[in-house]
């Protein structure tokens, strides 16, 4: 009974005026098809699941796609034990993951990882060993970096975080996360968690920073989408999509949807990076 | 032996009953079948008294099964007074007026969703603790706090129908030598309903063992014990919920299964205690 993986289920269906045949031809190939697509894993992934999964559904009444989160490593073992069609997930599937389920990965964004803290707070610029030791508890009060004499607050992950993965190891360098960090359980959470404590420093995905969280630069480089995509900001991964075997029918128009320019757009308005 | 209906439905409820039990005891077993790779891999007992640091090699679930006993605890403690208080009123010392609103109120409160409280608890507890308390605000207090309202309506409806129940004959009996409504409830009411008020203490301590979502909100489900109401702690339920999504076949994923089979145990004891109470009393009378 995890209701932080919300299942969001937009169902836009009838009665929708915006199904006006205002959008591209992209969505044309949906034309006739009926059924369902359900897609979980990755938090980061969500916002551009949900407004591809509109768009189709407000033009394609025949069709629902049900959007759920969870984590990357629960959407890469659900699609793997066919719980659902596609599972998002915010790095590579291992190749331990991929060989017994025949996973076929696809890579439609590009997305940083960004060390957050409250607005509010005077340090917004750290070296990569000053993260080290912040998060390994080696420095614990922000005054010893210039901000407020109160204690440092560290937010991280859980263990199925894509997200927790690649800012550990491009970031941390593997190194120590304190065992005192709190655990939290999605992008949108960590985002909520960061927002509302001004003594805490956290990482989300780079398309899910909003003015209630401030970037840290990190060894001179401010995380945005521009340094993301020039490559100066190296935190930063891929966001796939998994099938299990070569995709089919809806599935595969989906994910060809995600690679059209009308996709790729929906990537670019939600802050991520397009891979064209 | 006849086909009536008697016996027809006799041996329904009997199936019933088998099929009930046969579901219960086999969760237990494919618990402990699941758990067995971790179990072999570090040892039975270090699963139970170890730390926990997957990237050590490290599985033990101590840190949490100590993290669920400081959240539950506390909140079945706070929730006590609360729900004494609240169900003396209703049953016997509110006015009648009084008394409806208050019911209907509790009864409400059951229906509300959990992460209705968990969200309110973020946004107002979190915040009002992190600043007159300092810490992270993401605590044991904070999730003891808001599981201790969580389960006293069922506290409270609890000690109601049990202080409801008594004998009306004893009570109008103590009426009529003199007895004013806080002594009639103190020493006639009260002993009598004892018994029943103990169940409903322990299935609401049975409720805060359990319940998953306050704890992974509201307690920062930091991976080392608590040492104070202050620190950040993970219960059995929320380290089963942030898990749940690692590779299934790691040991990391097997560890959801000793935490199943400790809660499983929790909350064992706790039925076992209200039966054995159940018992004492029948015999007594």
């Amino acid at each position: 009974m995890r209701k932080t993986s919300v299942r969001v289920l937009v169902i836009f269906f009838a009665f929708c005026f915006s199904a006006s045949p205002c959008f591209g031809e992209a969505l044309d190939a949906f034309e006739g098809q009926k059924g369902t697509i359900k897609i979980a894993g990755g938090t980061a992934h969500i916002p551009v699941m949900k407004e591809a999964a509109k768009r189709i559904m407000t033009r394609y009444k025949g069709i629902v796609i049900t959007v759920g989160g969870g984590g990357s490593g629960v959407g890469i073992k659900q699609v793997g034990e066919g719980l659902v069609d596609i599972g998002n997930s915010g790095r590579a599937p291992r190749p331990e993951e991929i060989e017994p389920y025949d996973l076929k990965m696809f890579k439609w964004a590009i997305d940083g990882v960004a060390v957050v803290v409250h607005p509010a707070n005077p340090v917004k610029s750290l070296t990569k060993d000053r993260l080290k030791e912040i998060f390994s508890e080696k420095i614990d009060n922000w005054k010893t970096l210039g901000g407020a004499d109160h204690a440092i607050t560290v937010y991280t992950r859980d263990e199925a975080s894509g997200t927790r993965e690649v800012f550990w190891e491009k970031a941390l360098d593997k190194d120590l996360i304190s065992k005192k960090a709190l655990f939290i359980p999605s992008n949108g959470a960590m985002k909520t968690a960061v927002a509302n404590d001004p003594y805490a420093i956290g990482y989300v995905s780079v398309g899910h920073m909003d003015p209630s969280v401030a970037p840290v630069t990190l060894d001179g480089v401010t995380p945005t989408i521009e340094t993301v995509a020039n490559g100066q900001y190296k935190v930063s991964r891929g966001l796939y999509s998994n099938t299990r075997g070569e995709p089919k029918g809806l599935t595969k128009l989906f994910i060809d949807y995600l690679f059209t320019a009308e996709g790729q757009q929906i990537v670019v308005d939600n802050g991520f990076i397009s891979v064209k | 032996m006849r086909f009536s209906s008697e016996n027809i439905a006799r041996n329904v409820f009997f199936l019933c009953t088998i099929a009930g039990a046969v579901v219960i005891s086999s969760i237990l077993l494919f618990m402990i079948a699941l758990g067995l790779p971790l179990f072999k891999e570090s040892s039975f007992f270090s699963v139970w008294t170890g730390p926990w640091d997957p990237y050590q090699g490290l599985y033990g679930i101590l840190p949490m099964i100590i993290g669920t006993l400081w959240i539950a605890l506390p909140a079945t403690v706070l929730a006590l007074p609360l729900s004494l208080g609240t169900a003396f009123v209703i049953t016997i010392l509110g006015g009648s007026r009084l008394r409806k609103i208050l019911g209907v109120l509790v009864r409400f409160m059951t229906g509300i969703p959990t992460v209705v409280y968990g969200f309110v608890g973020i946004f107002l507890l979190v915040p009002l603790i992190r600043e007159g308390f300092g810490g992270a605000g993401m605590c044991v207090l904070a999730a003891s706090i808001v599981l201790a309202i969580l389960i006293s309506p069922t506290m409270i409806l609890f000690f109601s129908d049990s202080l409801t129940s008594v004998n009306p004959v004893d009570v109008r009996a103590a009426k009529a030598l003199g007895a004013d409504r806080v002594q009639r409830l103190l020493y006639v009411i009260l002993p009598k309903a004892f018994g029943g008020m103990t169940s409903g203490f322990i299935l609401a301590m049975g409720r805060a063992l359990g319940d998953t979502l306050i704890a992974l909100m509201l307690a920062g489900n930091a991976i080392r014990a608590p040492r104070g109401v202050l620190e950040p702690a993970r219960t059995l339920t929320a380290h089963i919920a942030l898990v749940k999504a690692a590779d299934f076949n790691s040991l990391e994923f097997r560890s959801i299964f000793a935490c199943g089979i400790a809660l499983y145990l929790f909350t064992t004891t706790a039925v076992v205690a209200v039966r054995f109470m159940d018992y004492k009393r029948s015999v007594v009378q």
